[in-house]
């Protein structure tokens, strides 16, 4: 150790728990496989508002999709912590659509079926996810139901050997892509709490039609309006208990909040350094724009919002891995991330100028991409509404 | 896999405590939360009027908390970093501002200089008694002309022959009444910058010594502030802390100890008073039930406990890598700076939703708000945190 009180170089960080060096193989060749095959495209798959269906089975072949799950069902029998190091380094690949995609392909929509499924069901859609050469997407809100889940409208009614289901899901991520649809939906005259049931929906099946809807950002991620008239769905495709659906829409929420913050964080970490690159470069008034005075306090400023929603991001997690009932973390968390990756990416377009309101820079995009974050996964409101709750008011 | 109960009714109330605290420190942290209630709260108001008295300093050092994380030889407890950490969260429960300063200024301001560069008469002299409470210890950084640009400083020390000559004035200095010796910083070769400097150990009953006055401030009307002068005060070479010349290193070492141990008790003393604004949001009724079932009430309490557990995380984190031997200056300055900014506008936050009484002295929620605004200045402003932070950056 350095001698106290006298001039010293700045120490070397230590990875900063849960994380460790075990973790620090996976991270590498996520970040190469990253850096050599999504980030160059990143441009072109916004632009065409769609990034290829190969990259789910090249996901598949590398075994990114089965991080956190057993060898048994073709995963790399790793954990939660894995998973984590995934959605931290997919925010590299500068497109939150892209990200998006394949994140709510491992991490939102196979869950539910992973947790509550039966080993038929685990063989016909697990094993193909974590392969990569199914698709898979999680249908919950309607034009009518958004962050009240509880009045969903599409309803399924029993017929002989399945059910029939009819009604509308919107906002889908994967959903005109997707081979099967995780679905929320009401088993009872009455829906709400009580009548929810989940069933795995085939795509193929007729009555179901997709159409992709434009949006602010995310562009690269394709995002359905899904119509379901009279789709017919199996016994053996109903997930989970009978009426039980609400229980499995709460189970995952945790886990997805816990991977959007970390995804924020690292989103957040990437713009910024990216910023700073171009504060040290850019030149105004006779020096680099990162030498005057206010460019240097912003970007204190946001390094200091990226550690403390690190460090609380983290803690969560850490929570959560050692099993922990974490509700109020990761609400925390998601709410302070999702909140301050706008504020961050929105600040850095202000350094940037003029160039960063040009789409050529990708600062423009991050804006619009982290805007969402506030919205998706439970809205801010209904984040502070948790917390509220939680402190007994 | 969570049972359907724990699914759809989190535990909130699960006991959970952070990795870098063991059992140990909780039951520190138990102890000391009791005799802070027990025997500091209930005087609290008292000693807003007439300041706290030396007494507390010995009661303290009696029950081994002055010297927790020093070591043993010196008589302190030889813990490790996080049982300071903990005394600046559980001394909060005095619910004074200028009694935790005082302490503070005491145990991780002015002691941990002179165990770091001290010789070892000098830790005989005044850590050993510093530690039983016996003696009382300030800092004198602060002048009338310099603040957190501590390259200005003009109080002079001149050799001659085997001793120095002091002159100069320090403010804003705790302790400054009450203490027996200053950790004082000078200037001793005007031209060679910021290996110009030297800190020396200077009893405050030397001649030419004078206690100006007591300062009279916004908040922490419980710790004594003193503006000081130093005329032609002589103290001998012994009395020189650490390498002559390396005094501004040293102080900037001493900072960053300093600035961690607030950010903690800025989070804790929030925590506190969010604490008891939220006692009384399920207490008091308006228009026809308790204003905290109001969404715009419980919105503001999430978003309070959403930034002061950011902090929290944010301090521990950098608590750990502190005690587990990096030099973290960046996140300690991180850290600095968003508790305090976070605890100020938690604050705010609690008086506006006490409405009138928050802003009546009763209550207790206005003095909460007064002493926490200090942290936005002392041991560095928000505005030297940033420029710090800045150019750990190459900014």
């Amino acid at each position: 150790m350095a001698v106290k009180g006298l001039p010293q170089e700045p120490s070397a960080r230590q990875i900063m728990p849960p994380f460790g060096e075990e973790h620090g193989e996976l991270r590498d060749s996520l970040r190469r496989f990253v850096a050599a095959e999504l980030a160059p495209h990143a441009d072109e798959w916004e632009r065409e508002r769609w990034f290829p269906d190969e990259l789910f089975p090249r996901m598949g072949e590398l075994g990114f999709f089965g991080l956190g799950k057993p060898t048994a069902i073709g995963g790399q029998g790793g954990d939660v912590l894995h998973e984590a190091v995934l959605a931290e380094e997919l925010a590299a690949c500068g497109s939150a659509g892209v990200a998006a995609g394949l994140g709510a392909h491992v991490a939102i929509a196979t869950p539910p079926v992973w947790k509550f499924g039966t080993d038929d069901q685990h063989e016909r859609y697990v094993r193909p996810s974590v392969a990569g050469t199914k698709i898979a997407a999680l249908g919950i809100t309607e034009p009518d139901a958004g962050s009240d889940v509880a009045s969903l409208r599409t309803h399924a009614k029993e017929v002989d050997g399945g059910w029939i289901i009819s009604g509308e899901k919107c906002y889908i991520t994967n959903g005109v892509r997707a081979d099967f649809v995780v679905m929320a939906v009401k088993t009872t005259a009455e829906g709400g709490h009580g009548g929810i049931s989940f069933f795995i929906v085939d795509t193929d099946q007729p009555g179901y039609s997709a159409s992709k809807l434009e949006k602010m950002g995310w562009h690269a991620s394709d995002t359905a309006l899904i119509a379901l008239d009279e789709v017919f769905v199996p016994t053996e495709n109903l997930l989970g208990g009978i009426n039980e659906g609400f229980k499995l829409i709460m189970a995952n929420f945790q886990w997805e909040r816990l991977m959007m913050a970390l995804g924020s964080v690292a989103a957040m970490q990437l713009i910024f350094d990216k910023t700073l690159l171009y504060a040290a470069e850019r030149q105004a008034f006779g020096r680099p724009i990162g030498n005057f005075q206010a460019i240097r306090h912003k970007f204190a400023d946001m390094a200091t919002t990226i550690e403390a929603g690190r460090a609380l991001t983290y803690h969560a997690l850490r929570l959560f891995y050692d099993g922990h009932d974490a509700t109020r973390e990761v609400t925390m968390a998601k709410l302070k991330t999702q909140r301050d990756c706008f504020e961050v990416a929105d600040q850095c377009l202000q350094i940037h100028g003029g160039a960063g309101y040009m789409v050529e820079y990708g600062i423009e995009r991050a804006v619009r991409d982290a805007r969402l974050g506030p919205i998706g996964g439970g809205t801010d409101e209904v984040m502070a509404e948790i917390l509220g709750r939680s402190m007994g008011l | 896999m969570a049972a359907t109960s724990a699914v759809l009714k989190p535990d909130f109330d699960q006991k959970r405590s952070h990795f870098i605290f063991t059992d140990e420190h909780e039951q520190l942290r138990e102890s000391i939360r009791n005799f802070a209630k027990k025997e500091l709260a209930p005087h609290a108001d008292e000693w807003e009027e007439t300041t706290f008295p030396d007494s507390v300093f010995t009661r303290m050092g009696e029950l081994g908390l002055l010297g927790l994380d020093k070591p043993e030889q010196y008589g302190g407890q030889g813990g490790d970093y996080y049982t300071s950490l903990v005394l600046a969260e559980e001394i909060t429960h005095a619910q004074s501002g200028g009694l935790a300063m005082g302490v503070a200024v005491h145990t991780d301001m002015a002691m941990p200089p002179i165990l770091a560069f001290g010789t070892e008469e000098q830790k005989q002299e005044w850590v050993v008694p510093a530690i039983k409470g016996e003696k009382i210890l300030c800092l004198g950084i602060t002048e009338p002309d310099a603040g957190s640009d501590v390259s200005a400083i003009k109080t002079r020390a001149v050799k001659d022959g085997d001793e120095y000559v002091i002159n100069g004035s320090k403010t804003y200095i705790t302790n400054g009444h009450r203490a027996d010796v200053i950790v004082l910083v000078t200037k001793t070769d005007a031209d060679a910058g910021y290996d110009g400097f030297t800190l020396f150990l200077v009893p405050m009953d030397s001649p030419g010594v004078i206690r100006e006055k007591k300062l009279e401030k916004l908040g922490m009307h419980a710790s004594d502030t003193a503006l000081l002068a130093f005329q032609d005060v002589r103290v001998p070479e012994t009395a020189v802390l650490g390498q002559v010349g390396k005094g501004f290193y040293h102080i900037m070492w001493e900072l960053q100890g300093e600035r961690l141990i607030g950010a903690a008790g800025c989070v804790a003393g929030a925590q506190h008073c969010m604490d008891r604004t939220l006692e009384y949001a399920l207490e008091r009724q308006a228009f026809g039930r308790k204003i905290g079932n109001f969404q715009a009430i419980r919105h503001k309490f999430a978003d309070m406990a959403t930034k002061l557990e950011a902090a929290r995380q944010l301090t521990y984190m950098t608590a750990w890598r502190f005690q587990n031997g990096e030099y973290p200056v960046r996140e300690i300055s991180m850290a600095k700076l968003f508790s305090a900014r976070v605890a100020c506008e938690v604050a705010d936050e609690c008086i506006q939703i006490h409405g009138g009484a928050g802003y009546m002295k009763e209550y207790g929620i206005e003095r909460v708000w007064r002493d926490m605004r200090l942290n936005r200045i002392g041991a560095g402003t928000d505005e030297v945190m940033l420029d710090v932070i800045g150019r750990s950056y190459g900014l």
